[in-house]
């Protein structure tokens, strides 16, 4: 299945990813040729089956409601690049 | 000492042959010396390896000393670890200081265990050769002109190089098994949720699964002894008692089913391997197995699905990597789509980008009917091969990858050709199942592993048959030439 340099720059889009314009010619082929690899599954006739989303069978665990954990917030945003009384800081977003 | 296995040195340990500091600083000195002809480590703990030792040796004095204390192992750079970088291998976490420790770091610390360091893989788990690491390619040291296999093969590489005793890795699709056959050494993929996921960087939530890569059975049986059991912070953790892994290792194996699937033994193997698979197998029946031949019909169907599971799962994992909470941040955002954008291009490279468009793709608006439900069908069929198979079989055995290592950058140019190296190991994460490579012989020189299917929850078994298999043989013995 063929895509084109318009589908790929949607897709990269849609996936927030900043591609560059000379990359753009080498994700259009080998995108194209993964989605010839996967689209060998269209040959095989599975209405009768139900996906399967889980190898067990497993349903969500629920717990119950109750508070389980410390507030770690400080701890956790040492690692975040740009803070501010314990909100993360990013570029202006409503002027 | 370097030759030692895990149980070797636990006796060296009890006995007093050599205290956990010795061992420890031992390991550290030769990672030093011969690591620049691996790279098998990102990171190398030295002050806490040194500060671990001590507290082993410390609880063994004191008599309370467990079978893992005071053993020192490597975690692939994926599990978290408190205080130390966790790279995952990528840029996108090059300046990541883990704040908590993933349960299976927390479990080997708890049962005294030593961390060497942290080991070389592919970016964030995707691929088969670690060339897609951002610090460079894992070698291989049976020839360090070739790939140690991937993604695990930094920790392959480690252990075959006896820079480390064992290692831990992860396997999505074959990460720890193919890594496992192609540097000669030992390596299980548990059932699907006995190992717990938490602390693990995510690449394919449905898939994931650690284990351990060791140079014997026994190691495995001992790791996982350690590794497994049900986790609450880990929401498909499987509540499951945990058995003594290390009991049942030596039940003979008179009897034993197994069954050879006609798909495993086609064209487009390497002959070498298909001769050693053969061998393998002989071995198996001059210890009493009975050999049947099976079918697993839909094993051509197992890399399509694949290819839509996993980089589904992928694009909606990695989307919290957006520059705002951790990890790498672009330089200047004009505003926050920029940032977004440009901290995503910057920070991943071309594979992982690669297979979260191909995830955004089949999970856009339209094609959910066509790629992701279709793939979900699909791996219940290929779950209902198995469960065929293993009404009849007690195990199914194979070759773990059709090609011994091949060379740095012989297959980077076409994604498509890579994936297929994982042909026999992927279906295994599709169905959920538990698998094992044992190194096995060799094909011109280079390490080919035996891969061993078993049912669910039945990994005690795996290492029966592996166990048994290298008391029979001495390929899991081997070192490769030129190792100092």
């Amino acid at each position: 299945m063929a895509l084109d340099r318009s589908d790929v720059e949607k897709i990269a889009h849609l996936a927030r990813l900043q591609i560059s314009e000379q990359d753009i010619p080498e994700y259009t082929t080998t995108l194209s040729s993964i989605l010839d690899l996967v689209n060998q599954m269209q040959a095989v006739d599975t209405a009768d089956v139900a996906p399967m989303s889980h190898p067990l069978d497993a349903v969500q665990r629920l717990r119950t409601d109750e508070v389980s954990e410390p507030n770690k917030r400080d701890h956790l945003q040492t690692v975040a690049p740009a803070v501010e009384n314990g909100l993360f800081q990013v570029p202006k977003v409503i002027e | 000492m370097f030759e030692k296995t895990l149980a070797e040195l636990a006796q060296g340990l009890n006995s007093g042959e050599f205290s956990s500091v010795e061992l420890t600083q031992a390991y550290l000195q030769r990672i030093k010396e011969q690591d620049s002809h691996y790279n098998s480590y990102i990171s190398v703990t030295e002050e806490q390896a040194v500060a671990q030792a001590e507290a082993a040796d410390a609880r063994r004095a004191k008599g309370e000393a467990g079978p893992f204390t005071g053993l020192p192992i490597a975690h692939k750079d994926l599990f978290c670890t408190e205080g130390v970088r966790t790279s995952c291998g990528s840029k996108m976490l090059d300046n990541f200081i883990s704040p908590y420790n993933a349960t299976v770091v927390e479990k080997f610390n708890q049962a005294g265990a030593v961390t060497l360091g942290k080991t070389n893989m592919d970016e964030f788990a995707m691929g088969s050769s670690n060339e897609s690491s951002f610090y460079g390619p894992s070698r291989n040291p049976w020839d360090t002109d070739r790939v140690p296999g991937g993604s695990s093969g930094g920790s392959a590489a480690a252990v075959a190089a006896r820079l480390a005793p064992a290692a831990t890795g992860t396997d999505t699709g074959g990460s720890i098994r193919q890594p496992a056959a192609l540097t000669g050494i030992t390596g299980i993929k548990p059932t699907y949720g006995r190992v717990s996921r938490f602390g693990m960087v995510a690449f394919a939530s449905s898939l994931d699964q650690g284990g351990p890569m060791t140079r014997t059975a026994e190691d495995a049986a001992m790791m996982l002894n350690v590794m497994t059991g049900f986790d609450p912070k880990d929401s498909t953790s499987l509540d499951q008692a945990v058995p003594d892994f290390t009991a049942d290792l030596n039940q003979p194996l008179k009897g034993l089913k197994i069954g050879l699937p006609k798909e495993y033994f086609g064209e487009g193997i390497d002959a070498g391997i298909a001769e050693q698979i053969q061998a393998a197998i002989k071995e198996y029946e001059a210890m009493g197995a009975e050999i049947k031949d099976i079918s697993l019909p839909n094993t051509h169907l197992a890399i399509p699905a694949y290819y839509i599971v996993a980089p589904a799962e992928a694009s909606s994992n990695l989307s919290r990597f957006d520059g705002v909470r951790y990890g790498y941040r672009c330089e200047n955002p004009v505003d926050l789509e920029d940032l977004y954008k440009r901290s995503r291009g910057e920070g991943f490279g071309p594979e992982v980008q690669r297979r979260i468009m191909v995830g955004t793709y089949a999970l856009s608006e339209g094609f959910y009917d066509a790629y992701y439900k279709k793939a979900l069908q699909i791996r219940r069929l290929i779950k209902q091969d198995f469960a065929n198979a293993l009404a009849e079989v007690d195990v199914i055995m194979g070759p773990t990858t059709p090609h011994p290592s091949w060379k740095l950058g012989e297959k980077s140019a076409d994604p498509v050709a890579m994936y297929m190296e994982d042909i026999f190991t992927i279906s295994l994460n599709l169905a959920g199942l538990p698998g094992m490579s044992v190194p096995c012989g060799f094909s011109n020189g280079l390490p080919v592993g035996l891969q061993i299917i078993g049912n669910y929850l039945a990994e005690s078994r795996l290492l029966n048959v592996a166990h048994m298999f290298q008391q029979a043989t001495d390929w899991h013995t081997k070192a490769p030439e030129g190792l100092a």
